[in-house]
């Protein structure tokens, strides 16, 4: 029983583990598809399991957690459950137990080459990414943020042709080059300044060194850029890039797990680098806020001129995943005020992870079904798609919802509090970006389900129904339901959410 | 027997080396046979010292009297932690290549050059090791020579016409530079009167006016020029280049691995153990400068000449100019966390290279070219190769949790201690190319089009494949552990820089 304890307190890394473990399960079952897939799926759902797990341990208040690897002082690998890590975790692991249903259906209607790779390097995806949620230090972070990169290029050079791998360059330039270039540095300098690197110890340690606020402001902006998966203007361009992969991939990794890696990254850095009241102090703040919100708005714009269905979701992306930026930002803006009444709306951005993920995977869910279906990937092309596939596109309408804010769907939640903090945090053009965003988002969702539905099909085209395989069909009905669901039923996340704001800035 | 170790890890490879000629004579097979059996003898020997070394506070000695003549009338030989990494990070390397250079010889040196081959290499192995180890300067220089004969030697045994010009232009090179040393040594002991390193050291110690003289000077300018070229300091790197791509598979992996940096570590050597960092810190700043601009040149030159490289070989070749640029950058940063970061890239760096170099071994086995084109679609065809070479070049780059991450860790921090906050983008731009020429690797390897016929049709064999292995593993274990950080922090200390 002790032993079991023992081994519990280190449910991060057995968590990482088991991932690992599927990967070798993945590799031992290459011979068969099916066995290989049930490993796929078994992993996953044990991984989620151990995730609500800590999950629970985390809201009875224990401690979870321990160094593994101590290599050298500043340097090693060491977890610790808290609330950020937890809601990252709970997402990205839930979510890959639909993805695999999807990615079976999708990988095998395709009749897709390398399967087993592709299987492999998912797990390890989500290792890296298990690995980054509970990481207890910026190296820990640092290395599962590279980890992650290596392991999905794979993933989206997966067709291998000359398209993808340009694709997949691009890919791992920007990415590897931003963290390598930026945030390395970033990071060399925190230790440099604060002489630890533990998320626990290091805002106060930063606020109490004397280094210059233009090395902290300067520090800050490479983490920023460093963490180009966080999908920032100007290094956001490795996103549309990865479109390439298959859809599965881009479901998952594109809108979920890499990029919140990202700002999951950013958020870190946010409360648990610099702390809440530093930058507050410093007014970086406002970079913060003025970056996303320029990435917001030009992320519509652009998504609106694209016609491959893929690339626009990328580019909505983009814009989507600068809310939670913004997020942060409006939290650091409203420290300092009365903490009681602001903190809950301030928890948005980090809200904005778990929903945003769950409408976009969706999105995706649905482009790929139409993709695997009818072979068609343009937005020109769907006219009277909705006749044909009615769930997907149900589910890909609900999705649309979301994205833009409307009720009942869960993005209006967490736009709902960016209005409110971005009033209290005294931004009134922040509200004119919010809204903005939220007509464009409208501009070009809108046609797609209007085509769907209300215009006929081509003629000469089929117009029987015909939806992608059950597996597909199945999971994006699964994230259809959960983002509606999570309209009507928020309060594990919203405390999640909150929990986590507050305990940035209530320091 | 402990207590004749030192000697015993120079002199058994020595003597071996000689009786390979003869005893090949009555049996062919035995060659290979005696090369391991004396390196894997080095191995240990090297090994315990360090360990020794290890157990006794920071600043012992093992120190040994050759022919009991006490220093400074006979030759001593010193180790400390210092070359206690390098006598290990040698005898290792040269192990680890004679295991994995049997069949890789069998192709490529005709059977009736063969014992002279192994001789030659053991002999080259036994010359760097002597240079690690010995307290004597001009012993050093007879090693030295050694060593750099036999790799001539070693180099112009490569298959085509093209070795033996890159073994003689080599030669000429490397002439040069140990002519130069040569008159470092001998301005040095013009003006000192013995050569005996303590002893040179106690007498800088006791008349710092010494480093006024501009005879102790001129020597020092020669040892840093002929170390230089010996070490292919960028700017002086031109000979390596074609030298590591002619020479045979088995002499470019051990050479690549070991020699620039043997020379290097003569640097450290010359620069604390006999000089005194005092010298450099005070007498002669300038030139500290200037070295430190090199170093840094060579860390962002390097690397951006091998992103172009068409030739696996001379690829590699390339990268280490940068990687010597590394090794150099923590001796003359002076501060503790530059000299840890240096020293600890002597294991780093060999592994690494090392590995790399295995790679290049089983290209030229595999398909007789080494051109860098020829690893499309290995990956399919040879997946552990490949794998040491993706390991392995991650370690380049400086991936966290391989060994070169430690090693640039300690270097940048090294940096903006000695507050130069300039080195570290160009520590990073380093990388960046590294990534690039590293990623166009991977690449070709893992992801070549489906309808490439891979030109490796078959893995390595075991014999090949185990050291390589090794190599790849030792990367891992460097970057995940902190033994060689611990070791080279105490060398670093012991060498007189930082806080005891």
């Amino acid at each position: 029983m002790i032993a079991f304890i023992d081994l519990m307190q280190h449910a991060p890394a057995l968590s990482v583990g088991v991932c690992l473990l599927g990967v070798v399960g993945i590799l031992l079952a290459r011979r068969s598809p099916n066995v290989r897939e049930g490993v796929s799926l078994t992993t996953a759902v044990v991984n989620f399991v151990l995730v609500a797990w800590m999950f629970r341990q985390f809201e009875a208040g224990e401690e979870v957690g321990g160094t593994l690897i101590d290599i050298v002082p500043g340097l090693e690998i060491g977890f610790r459950v808290d609330g950020l890590g937890i809601l990252f975790a709970l997402v990205a692991s839930g979510l890959w137990i639909v993805n695999t249903l999807y990615s079976v259906g999708y990988m095998r209607a395709h009749n897709e080459h390398k399967q087993t790779r592709f299987f492999a390097c998912f797990a390890i995806a989500i290792a890296a990414c298990m690995g980054g949620a509970f990481s207890s230090n910026l190296f820990s972070l640092f290395a599962f943020y590279e980890l992650l990169t290596i392991c999905t290029y794979p993933l989206v050079v997966h067709a291998e042709t000359p398209e993808a791998k340009a694709g997949a360059r691009r890919y791992v330039t920007y990415l590897l080059g931003a963290s390598i270039g930026l945030m390395l540095p970033a990071l060399f300098l925190v230790w440099n300044m604060a002489g630890t690197m533990t998320f626990a110890d290091l805002p106060a340690a930063l606020d109490a060194s004397d280094a210059s606020p233009f090395l902290i402001a300067l520090t800050f902006v490479m983490f920023i850029l460093g963490m180009a998966k966080c999908g920032i203007m100007p290094v956001h361009s490795w996103l549309p890039a990865a479109m390439v992969a298959p859809t599965p991939v881009s479901a998952l990794l594109h809108a979920v797990a890499v990029v919140k890696m990202g700002v999951f990254g950013v958020s870190r850095i946010v409360l648990d680098v610099f702390g809440t009241d530093l930058l507050a102090e410093l007014s970086l703040h406002h970079l913060l806020i003025a970056g996303a919100s320029f990435t917001i708005v030009c992320g519509s714009l652009v998504a609106l001129a694209q016609d491959n269905l893929k690339r626009r979701l990328a580019y909505s992306t983009i814009s989507q995943l600068s809310y939670i930026l913004l997020g942060l930002g409006l939290l650091v803006g409203v420290t300092g005020e009365d903490q009681v009444t602001h903190y809950q709306v301030s928890a948005g951005g980090i809200l904005h992870i778990g929903v945003h993920a769950w409408s976009k995977i969706t999105l995706f869910f649905a482009a790929g079904a139409i993709y695997v279906a009818l072979h068609k990937t343009k937005v020109s092309q769907l006219d009277g798609v909705g006749r044909r596939m009615p769930i997907t596109m149900t589910a890909f309408s609900i999705g649309a919802l979301s994205m833009i804010g409307l009720p009942p769907a869960a993005g209006i939640l967490s736009k709902w509090w960016l209005v409110e903090s971005s009033v209290d945090g005294a931004y009134p053009w922040v509200l004119g970006v919010l809204f903005v965003s939220a007509m464009l988002n409208a501009a070009y969702f809108l046609p797609i389900v209007f085509r769907a539905f209300f215009k006929p099909v081509p003629e000469g085209e089929e117009s029987g129904r015909k939806e992608a395989p059950w597996p597909c069909v199945l999971a994006l009905s699964v994230t259809a339901l959960g983002t509606l669901l999570l309209f009507f039923f928020p309060e594990v996340i919203v405390d999640l959410a909150t929990a986590v704001a507050q305990g940035g800035g209530a320091k | 027997m402990a207590g004749q170790l030192p000697a015993l890890a120079v002199v058994v490879p020595l003597l071996v080396a000689l009786l390979i000629p003869l005893v090949s004579r009555f049996n062919r097979r035995a060659a290979w046979w005696m090369v391991v059996g004396a390196l894997g003898f080095a191995v240990y020997g090297a090994v315990a010292m360090l360990l020794d070394l290890c157990g006794s506070p920071i600043g012992t000695t093992i120190e040994y009297a050759m022919g009991r003549w006490a220093a400074p009338t006979g030759i001593e030989y010193v180790v400390d932690r210092l070359n206690g990494i390098v006598l290990t990070m040698i005898a290792a390397v040269g192990l680890i290549t004679a295991l994995w250079m049997r069949k890789s010889i069998r192709s490529e040196i005709s059977e009736k050059a063969r014992p002279g081959y192994y001789a030659t290499f053991l002999l080259c192995a036994t010359g760097y090791m002597g240079m690690a180890i010995t307290g004597d300067v001009f012993n050093l220089y007879v090693f030295l020579e050694i060593a750099s004969i036999t790799s001539y030697v070693l180099i112009g045994m490569g298959r085509t016409r093209q070795a033996l010009y890159a073994g003689y232009s080599y030669l000429i090179v490397g002439s040069i530079g140990a002519t130069f040393i040569l008159l470092g040594i001998g301005h040095l002991y013009m003006e000192i009167g013995t050569l005996e390193m303590a002893d040179i050291a106690q007498r800088f110690a006791a008349n710092p006016e010494l480093y006024d003289s501009s005879v102790v000077r001129t020597s020092f300018a020669f040892f840093t020029v002929g170390l230089a070229i010996k070490m292919a300091l960028f700017p002086l790197h031109g000979w390596q280049p074609s030298a590591y791509s002619r020479a045979p598979s088995a002499a470019s992996l051990f050479i690549a691995a070991t020699a620039t940096k043997v020379s290097a570590y003569v640097f450290y050597r010359i620069s604390f153990s006999v000089f005194g960092a005092d010298f450099l810190i005070s007498a002669l700043p300038h030139i500290r400068d200037g070295i430190l601009i090199l170093a840094v040149a060579a860390i962002f030159v390097g690397p951006l000449l091998a992103i172009r490289q068409r030739c696996l070989k001379r690829l590699l070749a390339y990268s280490s100019v940068g990687q010597i640029g590394y090794i150099m950058l923590g001796v003359v940063l002076l501060n503790e966390d530059g000299l840890t970061g240096g020293v600890i890239h002597f294991w780093n760096h060999a592994a690494a290279k090392g590995a790399l170099f295995c790679v290049a071994g089983v290209l030229v086995y595999r398909t007789g070219v080494s051109r860098v084109d020829a690893l499309a679609g290995m990956g399919r065809t040879a997946p552990w190769t490949s794998a040491v070479m993706t390991v392995a070049g991650l370690s380049m780059i400086g991936v966290p949790m391989t060994a070169g991450f430690l090693s640039k860790w300690y270097l940048g921090a090294g940096a903006l201690d000695a507050g130069r906050i300039s080195i570290v983008p160009v520590l990073m731009a380093s990388s960046l190319f590294t990534a690039m020429y590293v990623w166009r690797l991977v690449q070709l390897v893992w992801f070549a089009p489906k309808d490439t016929e891979p030109l490796v049709k078959e893995e390595a064999p075991w014999s090949m494949r185990i050291p390589a292995l090794v190599l790849a593993a030792a990367c891992l274990y460097f970057g995940l552990t902190s033994t060689s950080v611990d070791i080279a922090r105490d060398a670093a200390l012991s060498l007189g820089l930082g806080a005891p």
